[in-house]
């Protein structure tokens, strides 16, 4: 324990605790534009600075350990001027455009420069025009806009082991760039938007186009049917000053239908639909001596990556297509011809909290018979622009159930959402398959929480069987060397590229911290406690689907609708 | 991958990243650059993610990522020069070869690189070709020099 003296303030640290979480913990605000928790400091930004007594120079917080008797002032005019100037510099060869930018109202570069009270441009730099990437389906990356704090660079390489950007040139050359300059669609960026979530500016942002959407809900000829996936209504309300994790789902949906969306189903039922056929295709391997582990395949991102990284992997790989793209899959495929809708004239548009969705809808193996499944994939942020965009208010607006027949979940199917989730659905359900019986203990803590890799034995049916929960793709890559070196005490692994899972996806509201992320994931949780459906083979909508049209799971129709195939994939550079 | 490559990475063996330098150093002595071939190989062959490779490699004022020309001009930047107005002399030569520092012209004739320093400060403004010293160099003077060049390829 070291005693330290903070603006006169006794205060309390562990000793070599770095100056800053000290500060946070106390409650003091001190800007900062690179720093990343739980990470190692860079120190690139340098606004963390406060005066040290006995320390020449202001000190960067962020990577200043305490030591017993230190004595630092943070708010005293030569730091706060020091900021300040930082801020102006940063700003001085920053494009001006606030008004049109994506994260206007949303930047941490905007409210330091509010918040120090920049009110003029002292410095003026070299302007330079760099071309927009608009090169990914999921990613925009406006290299003007970039501070260079090295966030993005951070994330994509220490959180999930891409490294699909790095620095390039060095002093005012300096670029966050792919390798050669190249655009992101040729580099091994798998889109999963965690760049995004961290970027203080809007350097990085996510493709919008609205303009199908609207395009489609304002043609009287199209059915335009919108689903939302699972971890959409626990994070949606932050964006309308609600507490993080308040559920919203019954709100949502009539928010949707008020924004035009002709029907409203809910993702979560296809989630069941998923643990239908991925619960047997896991059987199925365990009787056949098929390729295990199995791995799921629900997250685009981590499919991304295994097809570049580990082609020789990619047999683990569960051939059941995502959630979101097997609901437009029998959307297309069945239920229009049973709604008297030609299925030619059905939009379909995803609310998900994802940025790789956005890769995964345009995919040549995501097309039935050559129409895809899903037309177009919104972001949890861009639904909250448009519900503002159309001036709706969520806080008056009474909640409403979502459509039939794809509107029935189970709470299963609704816990896809958080890391750990997929993999307590489906074995609850391949228990049942497997013995006719329930699972004793549904609730299967050891896969739930935030930890990147979760592990737990469970019996099924007398087989004693090894399940693991990876999030972050860091984590991933550990785990799939490990099984390429031969372990084979798991036979069921389920990826998440974000870390926590969906809840923490690339396409969720920026600048939120742990805690609103544990929020969500405690709903989820919740809503499965209090739910009377807690198993996807319960869902009576599922179980129709297959009497009235599916057939059994891995039948032959399932077959052809809501299985795909993987292939081995080189990033160019 | 050129066979000159190769050797490289066979001669570096099963090195870890702490011989990524040592190994573009090479690459580029045996290439006369980088190419995005080799850059990709070295990565490859590092388990680096290109990205890094790349990253170190513009890091560094040395590598250059196009063949050189057949006369490499360097031009000082060092202090001296500098004094003395090596900034129009760049100025002029980068308008004269409609190319950036680092970069070669279309014909293959001419590369550019800035130097920190040559060593000739009692000559600046200093720009060498080939290893060829031209002293105190004014901005209006790069185009007589490069037409000398022109002239000796013909």
């Amino acid at each position: 324990m070291s005693t330290i003296e903070v603006n006169g303030r006794t205060v309390q640290a562990d000793a070599g605790e770095m100056l800053l979480a000290v500060l946070r913990r106390e409650g003091i605000s001190v800007p900062t534009l690179c720093h990343m928790e739980g990470m190692l400091p860079t120190g690139a930004c340098r606004l963390c600075v406060v005066e040290a007594e006995g320390v020449p120079g202001l000190v960067p917080s962020c990577a200043f350990p305490v030591r017993d008797g230190l004595k630092v002032q943070t708010h005293s005019p030569r730091a706060v001027q020091a900021r300040k100037t930082i801020v102006e510099l940063l700003l001085a060869n920053h494009p001006d455009d606030c008004l049109y930018c994506a994260r206007n109202g949303d930047c941490d570069l905007q409210d330091m420069a509010g918040e120090l009270g920049v009110r003029q441009r002292r410095y003026s730099g070299g302007h330079w025009d760099p071309k927009v990437d608009l090169s990914s389906p999921a990613i925009v990356r406006d290299p003007a806009k970039c501070i260079l704090c090295g966030r993005c660079v951070r994330v994509c390489e220490e959180v999930q082991s891409v490294a699909a950007i790095d620095f390039v040139g060095r002093g005012t050359g300096a670029r966050v760039s792919p390798a050669f300059h190249a655009g992101l669609n040729v580099s091994n960026c798998v889109d999963c938007g965690q760049c995004i979530k961290v970027c203080p500016t809007g350097a990085l942002t996510e493709q919008s186009r609205f303009k199908a959407i609207f395009d489609a809900i304002h043609n009287p000829a199209k059915v335009v049917v919108v689903q939302h996936a699972p971890a959409v209504s626990v994070t949606i309300g932050e964006q309308f000053g609600l507490k993080a994790g308040t559920d919203v789902a019954g709100v949502l949906n009539a928010t949707l239908r008020r924004l035009g969306f002709d029907q409203v189903f809910d993702t979560s039922f296809s989630a069941d639909l998923t643990v239908m056929e991925e619960g047997s295709e896991l059987l199925a391997r365990v009787a056949n001596g098929g390729t295990l582990p199995m791995f799921t395949s629900c997250c685009p991102a981590w499919v991304d990556f295994l097809e570049q990284e580990y082609p020789d992997m990619l047999g683990h790989l569960s051939s059941c297509k995502s959630p979101q793209q097997m609901l437009g899959a029998v959307v297309k495929g069945w239920w229009a011809r049973q709604a008297g809708v030609d299925p030619a004239n059905v939009f379909m548009v995803a609310v998900m909290p994802c940025t790789a969705k956005k890769y995964e809808a345009q995919l040549p193996n995501m097309l039935t018979d050559g129409d895809p499944d899903v037309d177009a994939v919104i972001t949890t942020r861009e639904l909250a622009r448009i519900i503002r965009m159309r001036g709706l208010d969520l806080a008056t607006t009474e909640p409403e159930g979502p459509d039939t027949p794809f509107g029935e979940r189970s709470s299963a199917g609704k816990l896809f959402g958080a890391s750990g989730g997929v993999m307590e659905a489906a074995v609850r359900t391949a228990h049942f398959l497997a013995t006719g019986k329930e699972l004793d203990m549904p609730r299967m803590q050891a896969v739930r929480g935030l930890d990147g890799v979760k592990e737990a034995r469970i019996d099924i049916g007398g087989t004693s069987v090894g399940v693991a929960a990876v999030s972050g793709l860091a984590n991933a890559r550990r785990l799939v060397e490990e099984i390429r070196a031969g372990r084979s005490d798991v036979q069921f692994v389920e990826v998440m590229a974000c870390p926590g899972g969906c809840i923490n996806g690339g396409g969720q509201p920026i600048r939120c911290g742990k805690d609103a992320i544990k929020a969500r994931m405690q709903a989820l949780y919740s809503i499965d406690r209090d739910a009377k459906l807690r198993c996807a083979h319960h869902n009576e909508q599922v179980k129709r689907l297959y009497e009235a049209f599916l057939g059994a799971p891995l039948g032959e129709r399932s077959h052809h609708l809501l299985h795909t195939t993987y292939g081995a994939r080189r990033a160019e550079y | 991958m050129s066979s000159a490559i190769e050797e490289v990475l066979n001669r570096y063996g099963e090195g870890g990243r702490d011989q990524l330098i040592p190994i573009l150093q090479a690459v580029q002595e045996a290439d006369g650059h980088l190419s995005r071939a080799a850059v990709m190989a070295v990565a490859r062959h590092l388990r680096l993610p290109p990205s890094k490779v790349f990253g170190v490699a513009t890091f560094y004022n040395q590598f250059r990522f196009q063949p050189k020309g057949r006369f490499h001009v360097q031009v000082c930047r060092g202090t001296a020069c500098h004094v003395k107005g090596s900034a129009a002399v760049l100025e002029s030569l980068k308008r004269a070869l409609k190319i950036e520092a680092g970069q070669t012209t279309k014909d293959g004739l001419f590369s550019l690189e800035v130097v920190a320093c040559i060593g000739a400060c009692g000559l600046a403004p200093v720009i060498a070709v080939n290893g060829e010293f031209h002293a105190g160099v004014a901005p209006d003077r790069v185009t007589g020099i490069l037409n000398a060049y022109r002239r000796r390829a013909k």
